[in-house]
Parts: structure tokens; sequence; C-alpha cells
């Protein structure tokens, strides 16, 4: 799907904002709830952990503030649904801009491409993506566009607990891409970023791919980003939606959780 | 014999939940000694360190030669019960409820003449054993039992009113991940607990044990990270009106001292799973185990801090967790304060390094966890408040009665 350039004018954001008002443009909440008990990665425990979220009242109307409520609330820079920078993995630690605060702000907005290897997913929790299957899926949808974020629709966030981690004394086991085809997309598509409904962008069992966790290789190698722990990708069309992905501006941050919504177009309301 | 204990009925929930009440406590500051040795379940008298005789009550001057030099030393515990009664009116609001009540005067073969309360199987001209215990407002009182094991003998009306036993009881195991918590909650279904509640955080994780947890008799599963505020609190709301004593058995024992590690990220999760996780269990569930302390057979009765010994004095090989651990105890010092009113215990459980994977470098002696949970399930048994297992609790507790400075000195390199 190619896009031409035109003029904008001011009041064709309006017309966007009128669409999304009215339905038009439906605005899909593409985020998991930040709550205490959802999954974070999980490192051997000598290692320093991701810290999970944690929410503690300041006060809920009563006599720490009688007329009002707020919480204190604490995680890590990679809890819950969250953003990657490329800052985040040691390939891409020395590019410019690579931390959530010197990202170009222009970048927290691209179109998307929508993989559904669903079926191939829950058949084998294993199931890697591959560059074949990404050539299928053009073949159907046309080539992926520039600077478009690819996201990996599994179906891995409607499972919750024990089945979403799926952790077993060799590690976790949870689809993601092949290093081949996360190098073919940076190099030979120019993809914007890579997305996931799993814990991480790659896959489980990524530790042992050469190089070990691609995703985070190539994308951060080349400046591209990641975007995990997605939920409702199976809402969006397989192209056509404009994902806004917009992490907290933390100084050198190597990513944060945030609200990651798609808008799609559903034509014209009545 | 002591008639069997029948399980509680359910509660009258017509009836008023009876107070918890406290028996008279004046002490004087000498006899506070008394309190010191029933706190680890000791017998010990002042005895004169001039002429040598053992006295009772406390006093300032030896009645025999007016020495002050009158420490405290455990001395043999058995004698005859002389005379006993029936106490069947009393001005006192505590045992006005507890009526009738026996008490008798002992004869130690060590000398002195002893008022105290008597177990159900003594009978006057009987040899006794004397135990001396803290009673529920935490003051040292001597109980007189029999010289030998007797059927049920724990199940006596008088002695449970000094004692924590879990027979019957409702606990709470704040964390079954690891061989100790699993251990714990195995040693107390075994101490004929009536529910053992076992708390299980970050359910999406698998942990090895897990099968034979769940198989444990009167095992019951629930969710509870003690560094999720919300997950104490609901856990709280579910069942804390029906846990009488909390063993809380979550750990995080890490070498290294402050230079070991760059960063906060591990001492911070050490203080928030201990001293802040003692911190939200005392919020959540204090306040009902306080009001929970006279409520019948399975009333509320105590709160277990498992601790390193190594809260008393910091080993720099594992400095930081030991100064998580003695932040633990100043804690439990506090709450032990706080939860007196409601007669409730605090029971801290010393012990060296465990026989676990965190301790994997370390030479034995070493603790291992059924060792730690039998001690834990002994000292609510005989209602004790500081326990120091196996020997290297031992042996620091020793050293830093003598020398707090030369134990420091010795613990480091």
């Amino acid at each position: 799907m190619s896009v031409k350039r035109t003029a904008i004018g001011p009041s064709d954001l309006l017309v966007l904002a009128a669409a999304i008002a009215q339905g038009g443009i439906e605005v899909i909440d593409l985020t998991h709830t930040l709550a205490p008990d959802f999954p974070t990665i999980v490192l051997p425990p000598e290692f320093g952990q991701c810290a999970p979220f944690r929410i503690e009242e300041i006060s809920r109307y009563d006599e720490r503030g009688p007329a009002w409520y707020w919480n204190n609330i604490s995680m890590g820079e990679h809890t819950g649904t969250h953003f990657d920078a490329p800052i985040h993995w040691v390939s891409g630690k020395d590019l410019p801009d690579n931390s959530v605060d010197t990202i170009p702000v222009a970048n927290f907005f691209a179109p998307a491409c929508v993989i559904d290897v669903a079926a191939q997913s829950a058949a084998n929790a294993d199931f890697v993506l591959t560059i074949a299957d990404v050539e299928a899926w053009e073949r159907r949808h046309g080539r992926i566009p520039p600077r478009s974020w690819v996201l990996l629709r599994t179906d891995w966030s409607k499972r919750t607990g024990r089945d979403y981690a799926n952790l077993v004394d060799d590690g976790q086991h949870s689809p993601g891409p092949g290093a081949e085809v996360c190098r073919w997309l940076v190099a030979e598509r120019d993809v914007h970023g890579f997305g996931t409904e799993t814990i991480g962008t790659d896959a489980g069992q990524a530790a042992h791919f050469n190089p070990p966790y691609p995703a985070h290789h190539y994308m951060h190698g080349k400046g591209r980003y990641g975007l995990q722990c997605l939920a409702n990708l199976d809402r969006l069309p397989p192209t056509g939606a404009l994902i806004v992905a917009a992490p907290l501006k933390i100084r050198k941050g190597s990513g944060s959780p945030l609200r990651v919504l798609a808008l799609v177009a559903r034509g014209s309301v009545p | 014999m002591t008639p069997p204990l029948a399980p509680p009925k359910r509660k009258d929930p017509l009836t008023k939940t009876r107070a918890p009440l406290l028996p008279p406590g004046a002490r004087s500051r000498t006899a506070k000694g008394l309190a010191a040795a029933a706190a680890e379940g000791r017998f010990a008298l002042q005895v004169c360190a001039e002429c040598g005789a053992v006295i009772y009550p406390p006093r300032d001057a030896c009645p025999r030669c007016l020495s002050p030099r009158l420490p405290f030393r455990d001395v043999p515990r058995d004698g005859v019960l002389l005379a006993e009664t029936v106490i069947a009116a009393s001005s006192d609001p505590y045992f006005r409820e507890r009526l009738p009540w026996r008490i008798g005067t002992v004869r130690l073969d060590a000398g002195p003449s002893i008022v105290t309360h008597l177990h159900g199987d003594v009978r006057e001209g009987d040899r006794v054993r004397l135990s001396l215990n803290l009673d529920k407002g935490g003051q040292a009182v001597a109980m007189a039992l029999p010289t030998m094991p007797m059927l049920h003998m724990a199940d006596d009306r008088q002695w449970r009113e000094l004692t924590c036993d879990p027979k019957f009881r409702r606990v709470l195991v704040t964390d079954g991940r690891g061989r100790v918590g699993q251990a714990m909650a195995q040693a107390l279904s075994q101490a004929e607990a009536a529910i053992v509640f076992v708390g299980i955080a970050d359910s999406w994780k698998p942990f090895p044990g897990e099968a034979a947890l769940r198989a444990i008799a009167r095992v019951e599963i629930v969710p509870l990270d003690l560094t999720d505020t919300v997950s104490v609190g609901d856990l709280a709301g579910e069942i804390g009106g029906r846990v009488d004593i909390v063993v809380n058995t979550a750990e995080h024992v890490r070498p290294g001292g402050m230079l070991e590690r760059t960063g906060l990220v591990v001492a911070r999760e050490a203080i928030e799973l201990r001293y802040f996780g003692l911190m939200r269990l005392a919020q959540s569930f204090g306040p009902a185990l306080r009001a929970r302390g006279a409520d019948g057979v399975n009333s509320a009765a105590a709160f277990v801090n498992l601790l390193s010994v190594h809260a008393l004095m910091n080993w720099p090989a594992y400095g930081v967790f030991s100064s998580a651990e003695a932040a633990c105890l100043s804690a439990a010092q506090s709450l032990r304060a706080e939860l007196r009113p409601g007669g409730i215990k605090v029971v801290n459980v010393f012990s060296g390094p465990l026989d676990t994977e965190w301790y994997e470098t370390v030479p034995p002696p070493k603790v291992t966890p059924s060792a730690l949970a039998a001690a834990t399930v002994d000292a609510l048994r005989r209602g004790l408040e500081d326990v120091y297992v196996g020997d290297v609790a031992e042996d620091v507790r020793a050293r830093l009665a003598v020398n707090p400075k030369a134990l420091e000195r010795e613990l480091g390199p």
C-alpha cells in the first residue's frame, strides 16, 4: 500500500478529529492494564530483575488526604505493555537519538502491518517467524512499506497467568521472529520496529538463537523500536492501522510502559 | 490425663467476640530477668554470686548474705508440689473470665518455693517440673508440669493460655515457593493446624515442590505477594479474620556487602520483601490478630518472624542481607509491643546459614529447612518468644552476650 504525498491543511486534522469522535475512525487500545500481577521478563535470580508494577495509595478521601485519591506507582522501564528504545540493546547503545527522551516524536506515529500467525502459535508455542512467512503475507497484502511497524499477531495476549509466561525448566516458550527475518525486515523492508503480544519482542527461546535475541539485536542496532505485551492485535486489519505509541520522556530511558493506540478506518458512519 | 481438646465449634455470629484481656502485669525491673529466661524457654533464677543461694522471688540483695550480686542462672527445674488450691473468685478481669484456676506452691530441689500455675495432670505431693513462660501480657509466670510427657498434655486449658500451639489453629505461611515455606507447611500440618494457608507470589511462575506442597493435608494455596501492598491487603480482606498464626517465611538471601554489587536494585528487593513485607503483613493482618487474642480455642496467638541471627550482628560476607534482617528485627520489636495488648506473641526464630541454595558456598554447620520448621513449631507449642536454631545461631548469641565488639571484629575478614 503506497501513499502519495499530499498537501495537508488545518481542516484535514478537524476531519480526522471528527472521524474519531463519530467512529469513522475507530481507536483500538492495544494496551494491557498495568497491574501488579502482570508477568514481567524473568532472568536467573542472581541477576537484577525488572521491577513489577506496584501501586501504593497516598490517600483516598481519608485522614491522609480528605478530598483526594491518588497513588504512588513504581515499575521497571520494561513492565507491562512497553516500548523498547534502541539504547535498550548493546547493538544500539551508540546510536544518536536512541533513548526515549531523544527519539524524534514524529516516530511515535507509524502505520502497522499485522502478520497473523495465531494458528501456528497455537499449534507450536515455539513458532518462529521466517522470511518465507513474511513473503507469503506480502503476496496477499502487498509489500511492507518503509517505516511500518510489523506487529506479530499470535493471540498470546488472550492467555493469562502461567499460560502467558509459559515457563518450563528449560526457559520460556513463546513465539517470535527468527534471526534471519529480523535482519531482513530492517535491511530489506526498512521497518519502523517490531511488536509482539508476548513478554518480549523475541521468542521465548531466543537466547539460543544466533545472534541471541535477534529482534532486539537487529531492530535496535539500526535504531528501530520494539513494542511488547500488546493486546487486541486481532482487531487490527493486516494493513492500514496507524499506531500511536509515545513512551514516557525519561532521561536516558531505555523504554517505558505506555498506552498504545491504533487508529483504524471503519468507513462512513451513519 | 488431660481430656483431648475438641476441635472448636464454628463461631456463633450472635455472640460478641471476647475482648483480649491481660493478666496483672506489675513486675520489678529485676524480675524481668525471669522474662528473659522465659522468652527462650530456659529456667533461670537468681543465684547469689557470693554465697550460692538460689533466690525467688527476684530481689536486689541476697536474703542470706546481703550481696547485691545476684545474676540469673539456669537452675534445675524439678521440685515437689507442696500444696494446691483452686481459685474460684477473682477481682481481676483476666482471671474472672478464666475461672476456676488452679495454683499451687512448689518447693524446688534447688531451694526456693514458688507459687505457680498448675497443669491439670499434677496433684499435691507430685514431683513436678517447673516451666517459666510468658503470659498473655508478656510477663514471666511459672507453671508446674508433670515430669513425664502425658497424653494430650499440651491440650491443658491453663497451659494453652501460655502457649501458641498450632493445634486447631489456622496458620498463614506467607511464602510457599521455597523449601523453608514448604517445610513449615508440612510441620504445621503435622502439628494439627486446622488450615495451613500458604501464600504463593507470581503464580504464573512454576516452582519446585509445588505438587508436594499441594498434597500436604489441610494446605490451602492463596495468592500472596509480600512486595505488593494490594496483594497483602486483598488476602487479609479474604482470610484475615480467621488467621490465628502468621509465619513469615519470605526469604531474600544474597551474598555480598555494599561494595560487591553496583546500585541498589537487589538491596531494594530485599527491603521490599523483608522489611516492607513484614510491615505489610503487620498492617493488614495485625489489627485482626490483636482483636482476636481471646477468641476461644482457636484464638489468634502469634506472629512468627524467621530471622537471620546476623540481624543481631552484621556478617559482612552477607552484609546487605544482614542489614535488611536487622531492620526486620527492629520492626519485630515494635510489632511485639503493638500486638501485646491483644495477647499476641511475636516470635523471633533466629538461625544461621540454612542448607539452601543461597548459602551454597557456606560450609556447614547449616540449618535444614525442616529443622527450622520443627524449631518454629516447638517454639509455638512452648510459647517462646526468642529462639536460636542451630550451632551458628547459638554461637553468635553467646558471643554477643559476652563481647559484642569482639564478635563484630570476628565476623569480618
